[in-house]
């Protein structure tokens, strides 16, 4: 990477760095990024294996790139070059571990006041008290972390790490044990002290619901490489890639191939492998010598309990539920219509319209939920 | 004379655990968390007196202490007296005779503690220093105890190596155990009885606090677990 990581005077993260983990056996593994994170929510987006937390390490000091530069703003934190590398005690980081490493045998005030030996006692304590106040768990100040829930566990250890008032904020999934609930409140949280504090965060997730709720800009990492990068409508709703596709839950990919193009509409019909299911899909420029997939997401498709009828979209498949599942809020149904697709809808939907297995319903999909994805080369 | 040996003994004992409180805690945290590739070279030779006769080692620290060793020979020249056969000698010998006994529990309990709270108080500003006091220590804890009281046990009941340093003067080297053999060398069962007895009570009640802390819940002091 010939990019050198610019230094900018306003608390910017940038990172470029090498890292290669030899394999033993198996294949070695490169984390190889370049990265610039601004103030505010930057989303770290990758399935497990992708070198999310090997970065983050990175960043925080706990790991050391083989090459590379790592600073904030004007502050260069790691430097392959001039040989520098400060210790992760000085790097002013706030990092939230996925295991969440509270110190057991310390209660919930001390855990938070651990970061601030360098204030004096009356500092110390109002520091902590609003820390405790603005994450909502002041009443739990005299506990121990094995005394707490989870989720209250989860905001002792973002407070821990807030209430040093760090210059990046680095978070390891760290909403993955919440329930829905829980999950909103502390993302409220966390955005209304952004909104205060403007540093840049990176936050890991393989969970595609967080991407939008939280994120400013995505960034997905594969293979320890930057693959996609940018607002995470962009990123996630027009991948180019299969990965991408995947990870940005695609419910439905399918191989297929292209039957006929229709460009004065803007369309092309293409037929889905293995089964008689032709389907429209926008105009796409493929490489025929290449494997074509096509992604449709479970929440794109429309369930109807009747033959529709006067619709615009082009694609109506009609089929037969195989299997329903409740999960969370979200019924979660199998459809076989000569391939099997996969539809989620909400409990109320299932009850109108009597959903049940062996029940014969049409899907409906826009010929603009179609995405084709090819990976090149 | 029983009581004067007894008070030598727990007084080389006592000398000898705190010494090796103060050796042990480093080197036990050095132990624990390096990452040297050679490490495994010192956990052998610190684990070298459970397995080495006595006499073994008693001997190489008496040439060591001996006129004939550098060591030996500055000590000598800096205090005016050899470390053969004194209360000084018995100490060093007694350091070096339970030291996988301090060192050992201590290593096991650190490196038991979960690395993350270690970055974790790094990543919090804290030194080493910080993190040792703070985290490891407090953790650790059972183990440091159980360090402590095994070695003064030990150092209790120790014979050969004591023999070889510091032979048998009444006052200055004669422990509990030398008094033991020595009252079994005049044929003087009774005494040896007795003062057997005393030894082998004194011990038991030690290694029975020590097991017993730790099974009853107060061994956990600050509640956590």
């Amino acid at each position: 990477m010939s990019a050198s990581a610019t230094r900018t005077p306003d608390g910017q993260l940038s990172v470029r760095l090498r890292k290669c983990f030899p394999g033993g056996n198996g294949p070695s593994f490169t984390l190889d990024v370049s990265l610039v994170v601004s103030a505010g929510i930057t989303i770290l987006f990758g399935a497990s294996g992708a070198g999310k937390t090997t970065l983050l390490d990175c960043i925080a000091g706990l790991q050391t790139p083989d090459e590379g530069e790592i600073a904030i703003g004007e502050t260069v934190l790691f430097d392959s070059q001039s040989r520098r590398n400060l210790p992760p005690s000085r790097r002013s980081a706030g990092y939230l571990l996925q295991s969440l490493a509270l110190f057991p045998h310390m209660t919930v005030q001390q855990n938070v006041q651990y970061g601030l030996a360098a204030l004096d006692n009356s500092e110390r304590e109002a520091r902590s008290l609003e820390v405790l106040e603005s994450f909502r768990i002041s009443s739990l100040a005299g506990r121990r972390p094995g005394k707490i829930s989870g989720g209250e566990r989860q905001r002792v250890a973002l407070a821990r790490a807030l209430v040093t008032r760090p210059r990046v904020l680095l978070l390891d999934e760290p909403l993955t044990a919440l329930d829905a609930v829980t999950k909103a409140r502390l993302v409220d949280d966390l955005r209304a002290w952004n909104q205060r504090r403007r540093i840049p965060i990176l936050y890991v997730t393989h969970d595609r619901d967080e991407v939008f709720a939280l994120g400013e800009k995505a960034v997905v990492l594969e293979a320890g490489q930057v693959i996609a990068e940018g607002p995470p409508h962009d990123v996630l709703h027009r991948p180019q890639s299969e990965t991408v596709a995947q990870l940005a839950g695609f419910e439905n990919i399918f191989d297929c191939a292209v039957l006929g193009s229709h460009p004065e509409q803007g369309t092309m019909t293409c037929r889905i492998a293995g089964s008689a299911l032709d389907i429209e899909v926008p105009l796409t420029r493929v490489d025929p010598s290449l494997p074509l997939r096509v992604g449709i997401r479970a929440g794109d498709i429309l369930v109807a309990s009747a033959a529709p009828q006067g619709l615009s979209a082009r694609n109506v498949l009609a089929g037969v539920i195989t299997s329903l599942q409740q999960r969370d809020v979200r019924v979660i149904a199998k459809v076989d219509c000569g391939a099997e697709f996969e539809v989620h809808l909400t409990p109320g939907a299932r009850q109108s319209l009597h959903l049940e297995p062996r029940v014969r319903v049409w899907l409906v999909v826009k010929t603009y939920s179609c995405h084709l994805l090819q990976n090149s080369g | 004379m029983i009581i004067q040996a007894l008070t030598l003994t727990l007084r080389l004992a006592v000398v000898v655990s705190v010494i090796l409180l103060a050796l042990g805690l480093p080197l036990a945290h050095w132990l624990a968390f390096s990452r040297w590739r050679w490490k495994f070279l010192v956990e052998a030779v610190v684990s070298l007196p459970i397995v080495l006769p006595p006499t073994v080692l008693g001997f190489y620290v008496l040439v060591a202490i001996g006129p004939l060793s550098p060591f030996g020979r500055s000590y000598q020249a800096l205090t005016g007296h050899s470390l053969a056969f004194t209360f000084e000698g018995l100490v060093v010998g007694s350091v070096l005779y339970s030291l996988p006994f301090a060192v050992q529990p201590m290593a096991a309990s650190f490196s038991s503690i979960d690395r993350k709270l270690l970055d974790a108080s790094a990543l919090l500003g804290a030194s080493r220093w910080r993190t040792f006091w703070r985290i490891v220590l407090p953790l650790g804890l059972p183990g440091v105890l159980a360090g402590f009281v095994l070695s003064f046990a030990h150092t209790l009941g120790e014979f050969g190596v004591v023999l070889m340093i510091g032979g048998n003067i009444p006052g200055a080297t004669q422990t509990v155990s030398i008094l033991i053999y020595d009252q079994v060398q005049a044929l003087d069962y009774a005494t040896a009885d007795r003062t057997a007895l005393l030894l082998l009570v004194l011990c038991f009640a030690l290694l029975t606090i020590l097991y017993g802390l730790r099974r009853s819940s107060g061994w956990n002091v600050w509640g956590w677990k």
